[in-house]
């Protein structure tokens, strides 16, 4: 875990410093609404439907027990006693009060910890693999790259106002965990002839025109990361839409200039910024590494995993899973759900975090993530460790089962609190979840991932979800659309939309009636939901959609 | 024949708390619909809007939201605002869990 050193201290506690002065002048009146707007959002404060909702940065996704346990202080402090962690691994709080948001940000800071670039027209929280530095396949940790770039991209002058917000994934391994293909810029470690580099991936995104990252560059050096991002970034801010807000993501630019256009003028910007680029970050990336090494796992004896898993079906069932191998074959990493029947997706109580916290404490070498799945993960825990883990997530209300099932839904926080919203998405989530424990059917079904948005910007990754749903307003009634087909892995693809959509109390019905056409239409249990539907096509999942028939023979 | 007027009350979101709150007749910030003032003429809802953005040290955005009028005062026309009035659907917080207090 990356720790601050005195001039992140001293900029941090600065920033927040002028904040709270800019509180103080909003509420007695020297500064406007128009004035204070943009500052309170460089501070990711934002008004949404019923109150402030501060959105604060978890960078890659990374906690350790003493911000987790902060983050849960904030929650009862100064907030309802929970947070709702996000698709960007941030954690929002629903409730704060004006007047508070200060005290909440020299809180952060006591755990280096902040919410700078959580909105705005300025690079984001930068994402990243949530097994980094645990799985088995990855070429090294991707954190140290994520945390440089964080570095980097912080407060960079010449990034605060560009065209729109901008996101950037790092990820380490052929399997794609970041949705990395679905960012502005994706950043993949890879190695060629013995030499690390990157790949550059560029243009993807969501939201109302959702496209598929392309490949800007296949091997950068190790050296010119930074400078290479800069060149795009720099091209981009000359380049993108500022005379149209839903053109101004890199993404369209790229797709109206053409991918080699930007990547010329890529490699034309390069030499000058490479030549006044000192290298001083190779020195700093040295210093990160050394804060992310991947804890010394002693060998322990897994005898007490197995003999749990063969004397508990519950243990069982959870952990085939939750649980994922470790690169330490006695290890594994655990998934803990923010996804329990009926519950609001990403939700966690203070308590919960608390627990936690506990956990990784005790059992889990102080690491925990954050995954844009909304679902936290101890990533070092000891084979022989895992049933008094899953016990006490049992005690907590944090042992549901469903990594990767049907009831592991994305859900953005729609119009139950988002002013951006056009529909609701948490009580659909809420809904698909009850109804699937209803008919006890999700294990059986397999790897499903269904992501619910309740507007076009699509922060709940409609688009990439196997069953995408999508929420609008249609004459003043919540309307939801389907999509199918979508891939959030490493062959990432868009949904395609089923047709018309649906009403607020047909969207569960329907989702019912698209997973019992997959079990009837699937050439056995080990072929997945999206394998069916890239095997059939559309046809038959929209025939179960959209036919009476079908409609009455799911009713039976 | 100009179009009906969309009868509406003009609403915020109050600058400390976060809450919505509705504009009342004697000039007062509720934070309950019913007791909101009614505006059923077009020029007059314009000036009661543009009075209430001139109290930028109370509220935050302040707009027109179409009602209908009932027997137990406006009711909104849209969803929306219907969750603005009530609090998420999720949770039992935000205005349906009480808070009489005023702006």
């Amino acid at each position: 875990m990356y720790q601050y050193n005195d001039f992140d201290t001293a900029f941090i506690a600065e920033r927040n410093r002028q904040f709270r002065a800019q509180v103080e002048r909003r509420i007695d009146g020297s500064l406007t609404e128009d004035e204070f707007k943009p500052l309170r959002l460089m501070n990711g404060l934002y008004l949404q439907l019923h109150a402030y909702m501060l959105r604060v940065a978890i960078p890659y996704g990374s906690l350790d027990p003493a911000k987790l346990r902060q983050l849960a202080y904030l929650a009862e402090r100064w907030d309802k006693g929970y947070g709702h962690f996000t698709t960007r691994t941030n954690i929002q709080y629903n409730w704060p009060q004006l007047r508070d948001i200060p005290d909440m940000l020299d809180a952060l800071a006591e755990v280096d910890m902040h919410a700078i670039q959580t909105s705005g027209n300025t690079i984001r929280n930068v994402t990243s693999d949530h097994f980094a530095g645990a799985a088995a396949d990855e070429l090294e940790d991707p954190r140290p790259v994520a945390e440089l770039i964080r570095q980097w991209s912080t407060d960079h002058p010449e990034f605060q106002f560009l065209p729109r917000k901008f996101k950037i994934a790092v990820i380490a391994s052929d399997s794609d965990r970041a949705v990395m293909k679905s960012h502005d810029i994706g950043v993949k470690i890879v190695e060629r002839d013995g030499t690390r580099g990157y790949e550059i991936w560029i243009g993807g995104g969501m939201g109302r025109t959702p496209m598929v990252a392309k490949l800007l560059k296949d091997f950068v050096p190790r050296a010119d990361l930074l400078t290479y991002l800069e060149s795009i970034l720099a091209t981009y801010n000359r380049l993108g839409r500022r005379d149209n807000k839903y053109k101004a993501r890199i993404k369209i630019t790229v797709h109206e200039n053409g991918l080699d256009e930007i990547r010329d003028l890529v490699e034309a910007e390069f030499p000058r910024r490479r030549a006044a680029f000192s290298g001083v970050d190779q020195a700093w990336l040295d210093r990160i590494n050394a804060a992310f090494v991947t804890p010394t796992l002693p060998e322990r004896d897994a005898h007490a995993y197995y003999a749990a898993r063969d004397a508990d079906p519950v243990f069982r069932a959870w952990a085939d899973t939750n649980i994922v191998p470790h690169k330490h074959a006695d290890h594994g990493i655990v998934t803990i759900s923010l996804k329990a029947h009926g519950a609001t997706p990403g939700d966690a109580s203070a308590d919960q975090m608390r627990v936690v916290a506990d956990l990784a404490e005790r059992y889990g070498h102080n690491d925990i993530r954050a995954s844009h799945a909304q679902n936290l993960l101890l990533p070092h825990v000891a084979l022989a460790d895992i049933p008094a883990v899953h016990a006490a997530l049992r005690e907590a209300g944090l042992a549901t089962g469903n990594i990767g099932l049907a009831s592991d839904i994305i859900a953005c926080p729609g119009m139950d609190y988002c002013a951006l919203a056009t529909a609701r998405s948490i009580p659909v989530a809420q809904g698909i979840a009850t109804r699937l424990e209803e008919l006890k059917i999700e294990h059986d079904v397999g790897h499903l991932q269904i992501k619910i948005s309740g507007c076009i910007n699509a922060c709940g990754h409609h688009h990439v979800g196997h069953i995408g749903i999508l929420g609008l307003d249609r004459a003043g009634v919540e309307n939801y659309q389907i999509t199918l087909g979508g891939d959030a892995s490493e062959s990432t693809a868009i949904g395609t939309r089923t047709g018309p959509g649906f009403a607020y109390d047909e969207i569960v019905p329907a989702i019912e009636r698209l997973i019992f056409a997959y079990l009837d239409l699937r050439e056995g249990p080990e072929e997945t939901f999206l394998e069916t539907y890239n095997r059939l096509g559309l046809a038959p999942f929209k025939s179960a959609l959209y036919d009476h028939e079908a409609r009455a023979h799911a009713a039976e | 024949m100009p179009r009906d007027f969309t009868p509406k009350v003009v609403t915020a979101n109050a600058l400390i708390e976060g809450d919505v709150v509705y504009l009342t007749v004697d000039d007062r910030w509720t934070r309950h619909l019913s007791e909101a003032e009614v505006l059923t003429d077009e020029a007059d809802a314009d000036y009661r809007l543009l009075q209430a953005q001139a109290r930028a040290g109370e509220i935050v955005g302040a707009y027109l939201a179409d009602v209908r009028p009932s027997p137990n005062g406006p009711e909104p026309t849209h969803f929306r605002e219907d969750f603005r009035r009530t609090g998420p659907s999720n949770l039992f917080h935000g205005k349906q869990a009480g808070g009489l207090n005023h702006a």
